[in-house]
């Protein structure tokens, strides 16, 4: 064990002990704990890895992890590094979840708050049906990404695939790159100064420096679907 | 569910591992397919000749009378090994169809998993784990391999409903997800003259590829048309005598990570199939594409 300043460094390593065990010692951990920072040792795919924390506790994962990993979320910062499966930091509250590598299928998905970061690309479904969650994508997005997303920002640095926020309601997204194609009732919008305030800092929260939010477009509703009206049925 | 697992070996000198490090891919994808498991595995071809991989019910009687059959005609040159309740039938090429007709008319209780110089379908009831320790999977060694874990959905669990589904000589085909036009597809292949064993989706997917390829498409062309006519959810990983391909369909649910060093291209339904696999720290490692026909050959 490495003594840091003030706080304990706990490792566990999950070719030792099961995975059951590891989330039992850390949902242990309460606010003000001393064992804080945390390293997780051959994660090798598993799945729900440090799923339902509830602490300002820091969990770094030493390698690649499989489905769910980091759900529900709460005060915790979570690193993996390496790539993440399906449903990384699904219905995350608060908190931070980071992925060096690349993320799965339905990252952040249903998440109520908090910032996801991915370092590498996330393939389908980013940011499904949010409610209030930031994700931030290095890297680019797959199709139906930020579908029926409610509220909260999705961040891409690089392209967005088919379908980019199909139904959606109040999340605000900006994308840099190209956007393949926008699903319906998802439009530009214009990029107004309260815009490049909020991406300014989520970019800055995601330890981005060499981004200008002037590069981004932004895409919303159009409020014509969510609002149903008779008089736009030919928009089905 | 259903799991997948996937090895192409790019250097020779791997070629004895090959069934070891299968067998460790399969085992960690049990709980995506605990009622039955199968694999192909390419293995060294003979010249000239061919191998049938048979399965039985009764293996052991119906193995011993299609050994007694064999031997009386010296000439035919076959052999017969036998696995477990299936048996490899090694034959001159020249003789496949009367080895067929043999078959056919006198062992009407033996069916045949797969046909080819290189090669051999393995597939039963049971947990993968067992299944891979009874045919002796980790001793086999070969180019390439594709094995599965099925969880049934779209029919029972039984031997031939387990995968790999052969497709054509030395082609096979594994599947994860359900198909759902299954049922009008197979009428409308039926009508054209294909044959079925069993009421599984994934044996209509098998052959409506055998189905295009008989209409002169090669595997690649068969499996990009298959994205306009297969509905329903689809991770498909196809064997040929060179090489292994893979496609998804546009919707993608399923699962499905690949890995490529210098030595191997590898692909699991998760990163845990792949996460034993020797170099995989810095192997390449991606989710592929859906829609888009991936194929690696030697």
């Amino acid at each position: 064990m490495q003594q840091l300043i003030g706080e304990l460094m706990r490792t566990f390593d999950l070719a030792k002990s099961p995975l059951r065990e590891l989330n039992e010692e850390l949902h242990r951990q309460k606010d003000g704990s001393n064992e804080a920072q945390w390293e997780v040792l051959n994660p090798r795919g598993g799945h729900a890895i440090a799923v339902g924390l509830d602490a300002p506790i820091k969990v770094d994962v030493l390698g690649s992890v499989g489905y769910y990993c980091a759900g529900m979320n709460k005060k915790a910062t979570v690193t993996v590094h390496g790539s993440a499966g399906p449903g990384v930091a699904e219905n995350m509250m608060s908190g931070k979840v980071v992925i060096k590598g690349d993320a799965s299928q339905y990252a952040g998905a249903t998440g109520h708050g908090g910032l996801l970061v991915i370092e590498g690309n996330a393939s389908s479904r980013c940011g499904i049906s949010m409610k209030g969650i930031d994700i931030v994508v290095k890297g680019n997005i797959g199709h139906m990404s930020a579908f029926m997303a409610q509220s909260g920002h999705l961040v891409v640095l690089g392209d967005a695939g088919d379908a980019l926020g199909d139904s959606i309601y109040e999340a605000k997204l900006f994308v840099r790159g190209k956007v393949k194609s926008l699903g319906a009732d998802c439009i530009e919008k214009e990029m107004r100064p309260e815009h490049h305030e909020a991406l300014s800092k989520l970019l800055e929260g995601a330890g981005i420096k060499d981004a200008k939010t002037s590069e981004f477009r932004r895409y919303g509703s159009a409020r014509k679907l969510y609002n149903f009206n008779i008089d736009n049925a030919d928009a089905y | 569910m259903c799991g997948i697992v996937g090895l192409f070996l790019k250097k020779p000198e791997m070629e004895p591992q090959l069934g070891e490090l299968l067998s460790k891919m399969l085992s960690t994808m049990c709980e995506r397919g605990p009622d039955s498991a199968g694999f192909a595995i390419y293995g060294a071809a003979e010249d000239g000749r061919t191998k049938i991989t048979l399965q039985s019910a009764s293996a052991k009687t119906d193995f011993a009378k299609l050994q007694a059959t064999l031997a009386k005609d010296k000439k035919v040159g076959a052999k017969l090994t036998v696995k477990d309740t299936h048996a490899v039938l090694s034959i001159p090429s020249d003789k496949l169809d009367d080895i067929k007709t043999l078959l056919a008319d006198e062992f009407p209780s033996i069916r045949t998993m797969a046909t080819g110089e290189n090669i051999e379908i393995y597939k039963e009831v049971g947990y993968p784990t067992e299944v891979a320790k009874r045919f002796d999977l980790a001793h086999m060694s070969g180019t390439h391999a594709i094995g599965h874990t099925r969880m049934a959905t779209e029919s029972a669990v039984t031997t031939l409903g387990a995968h790999p589904f052969s497709t054509g000589a030395d082609e096979c085909l594994v599947h994860n997800g359900s198909l759902s036009n299954h049922a009008s597809l197979r009428r409308e292949l039926v009508r054209d003259g294909m044959k079925f064993n069993t009421e599984n989706d994934t044996e209509v997917a098998a052959s409506y590829l055998t189905w295009r390829m008989k209409q002169g498409m090669n595997l690649g062309e068969a499996l990009e048309k298959s994205l306009d006519d297969l509905d329903g959810f689809f991770n498909f990983v196809v064997g040929t005598k060179e090489g292994f391909g893979v496609v998804r369909d546009p919707i993608a649910c399923k699962p499905a990570v690949m890995a490529e060093t210098d030595d191997y291209v590898a692909f699991g339904s998760e990163y845990r199939a792949l996460a034993g696999l020797p170099g995989i720290d810095k192997a390449k490692v991606w989710e592929p594409e859906p829609a888009t026909v991936y194929f690696w050959q030697r």
